[in-house]
């Protein structure tokens, strides 16, 4: 019955489309693992049992009355707790929503469940998809399947983890400076983040809305661009999602896997390497380009000179926004409230809520932002963080005129100590140095597993340009091939066994 | 800032962060700041978190304002990878959520509608 939490998604919707096994024995499997390993790892912060069989069942029957399903019907999935799920509980990783459920589904939610899949719980975040290790979670860190003693990366740690741990073979996450790419490279995963509004954001719990894109985790590039393709498309409730948004990924994921790249022009981003980022982290890349290149692609470095500005604008832009997405938690219509004794006044009552209710990294963003929007300082900081966010996105436009996509490390970082940086904000934010600027011009970008140091995960960045979203995938299932082609076998192989 | 939180105590100097200068440290936000900026965000921080805060805020924000070294009087700001404008959808009407489905997350609920602490009338 284990064997079943090894296979790729890809591997078990075709053993459920054929009737080798029924959906509820796949979901019942990945019960099992999680009961078995959660209490290590930490995954989940909610695992919905009775909704994940009566999926499964649903589907079951659905097969047998002859239907006509979907390519991803039974395969199990988890999902990031910043989603919202009718019925479910649904936290954002902070106790100001603490056994809140919600009474709508996001668009996403609708789409996983229209597609038949098997959604088996909510996932660990840091609060408010604020951080970059899953530590900022009021409920507690996720721990890496690699090195319990280490952070999963975040915010969507949970759903790496839960992933890397064998406990689904899909999850969602957001990735808003990078918070599913950088834990994906940490856990030795696949992540992808989208071209901004290819994915739908309603339903989402706002962190910055001009950032914010749900995004696939996998084993392997096919497994994510199957689940992307069941996430993706214009959604009339979201008005920033774009009607361009038709993709084809896990058809480029196949195309990629056969493993020829010739023809494609890989840039290596000067700016995004050197000083400061790990020897293990940046021999592997050296590694990964080389490997680009005996695919046929023909490799040049490129300068993408305003991405040392990347970090300041969006640790601008970002709390910025979220001190005004989380102005909303305020003890009034849903979650926490304090201090309501009668004598205290509504704004106290808010006051004593949200100081109640938030950790001190959404306190310091929200801190940030109030002060990068105040009347005099609007346009020196917020205004002008847009601006340089225009020069990013000229930055790749220029790139993406010589070369077809770019390349870079994930993170500067393996996977750190559980509190090794937690009391040292800037420290925590250099974990987004390489991710930082895709999600400033918006433009799509995957993790793909490149290689270990000292043992732990490195990620290899794949990035394209504006709508280029399958190529990513293409590039990313040519390299994942090649790697899983050499000796030491894919990265995943590596990983320790979390049971004796 | 251009008002201080009426603690005693010099008003710490942030003019110069209306400069920013990557090279220069000057404080830019002191406790007082973070005081009136967590009454603006209705955040009741304890004393300990007003000491905590202001240090690392500091450093912070002396990072960030290393945007204002580019040079973009005439670049126009950017919010999305591929500009729409004009989104609109018809105009239907459709059932909302039901009331009890609403009120059902609620702190507190009378007379089916959410109760909430009264608005004293003076207000800082």
């Amino acid at each position: 019955m284990s064997e079943l939490t090894r296979l790729s998604a890809a591997e078990l919707a075709e053993k459920i489309a054929g009737g080798q096994v029924s959906a509820v024995e796949v979901a019942a499997a990945h019960l099992d693992r999680i009961a078995s390993v959660d209490a290590a790892v930490h995954a989940f912060l909610h695992v919905d049992t009775e909704g994940a069989l009566a999926a499964a069942t649903a589907v079951d029957a659905r097969r047998a009355a002859g239907d006509e399903l979907g390519p991803l019907a039974g395969v199990p999935l988890a999902m990031k707790d910043v989603v919202v799920t009718v019925g479910l509980p649904t936290t954002a990783g902070s106790k100001s929503l603490e056994g809140w459920r919600p009474p709508y589904d996001a668009t996403i939610t609708r789409r996983i469940k229209d597609a038949g899949m098997v959604m088996l719980g909510k996932t660990n975040m840091d609060e408010f998809a604020m951080g970059s290790s899953t530590e900022n979670s009021a409920y507690g860190p996720t721990h890496n399947p690699w090195d319990l003693a280490r952070i999963p990366g975040g915010s969507s740690g949970g759903s790496s983890a839960a992933v890397a741990a064998f406990e689904a073979p899909l999850s969602i996450g957001t990735d808003t400076g990078g918070s599913i790419r950088q834990p994906a490279a940490v856990t030795g995963i696949v992540g992808f983040k989208p071209t901004y509004g290819a994915v739908s954001r309603y339903g989402l719990i706002a962190f910055s809305s001009s950032l914010d894109q749900a995004g696939p985790f996998g084993r392997t590039v096919l497994d994510a661009g199957l689940l992307y393709d069941v996430l993706h498309g214009h959604d009339p409730c979201d008005s920033t999602s774009i009607p361009q948004a038709r993709f084809a990924a896990a058809a480029a994921a196949r195309q990629g896997a056969t493993g020829d790249l010739a023809g494609i022009r890989v840039g290596v981003v000067r700016e995004l390497g050197g000083e400061g980022y790990q020897a293990g982290v940046l021999s592997s890349f050296e590694a990964a380009v080389q490997t680009l290149r005996a695919l046929g692609a023909d490799v040049i470095e490129v300068s993408c000179p305003h991405f040392q500005y990347a970090l300041a604008a969006y640790y601008l832009i970002a709390p910025s926004e979220c001190s005004s997405n989380l102005a909303r938690f305020d003890g009034v219509r849903y979650g926490l409230r304090v201090g309501d004794d009668g004598n205290n006044s509504l704004e106290d009552v808010m006051s004593l809520t949200r100081e109640a209710g938030f950790g001190p990294e959404v306190k310091r963003r929200i801190i940030i932002g109030t002060y990068a929007l105040s009347s005099g300082y609007y346009e020196a900081y917020y205004g002008q963080a847009q601006k340089v966010r225009t020069l990013i996105a000229r930055d790749f436009a220029a790139a993406f005129e010589k070369v077809d996509v770019l390349v870079s490390p994930t993170s500067p970082f393996v996977a750190f100590g559980i509190g090794e940086r937690i009391d040292d904000p800037m420290a925590m934010y250099l974990n987004d140095l390489c991710t930082l600027p895709a999600s400033l011009a918006g433009t799509p970008a995957i993790s793909v597993p490149s290689g270990l140091a000292d043992g732990l995960p490195v990620g290899l960045q794949i990035m394209a340009s504006t709508l280029a979203d399958e190529l990513c995938f293409r590039v990313a299932g040519a390299f994942e091939a090649a790697v899983a082609a050499t000796p030491a076998g894919p990265v995943l192989a590596s990983i320790p066994e979390l049971t004796p | 800032m251009r008002e201080t939180a009426g603690a005693a105590g010099p008003t710490p100097s942030v003019d110069s962060a209306l400069v920013p200068d990557a090279t220069e440290t000057p404080r830019r936000i002191g406790r007082d700041d973070v005081a009136h900026l967590a009454r603006l965000a209705r955040l009741a921080v304890t004393d300990a978190e007003l000491d905590l805060f202001a240090g690392q805020l500091d450093v912070i924000l002396g990072a960030v304002a290393r945007v204002g070294e580019v040079a973009a009087a005439d670049i126009p700001p950017t919010t999305h990878a591929v500009p729409l404008a004009n989104v609109f959808r018809p105009d239907r009407v459709v059932a909302s959520l039901p009331r009890r489905a609403v009120l059902a997350g609620a702190p507190s609920v009378e007379d089916a509608k959410f109760r909430v602490p009264r608005i004293l009338s003076e207000e800082a």
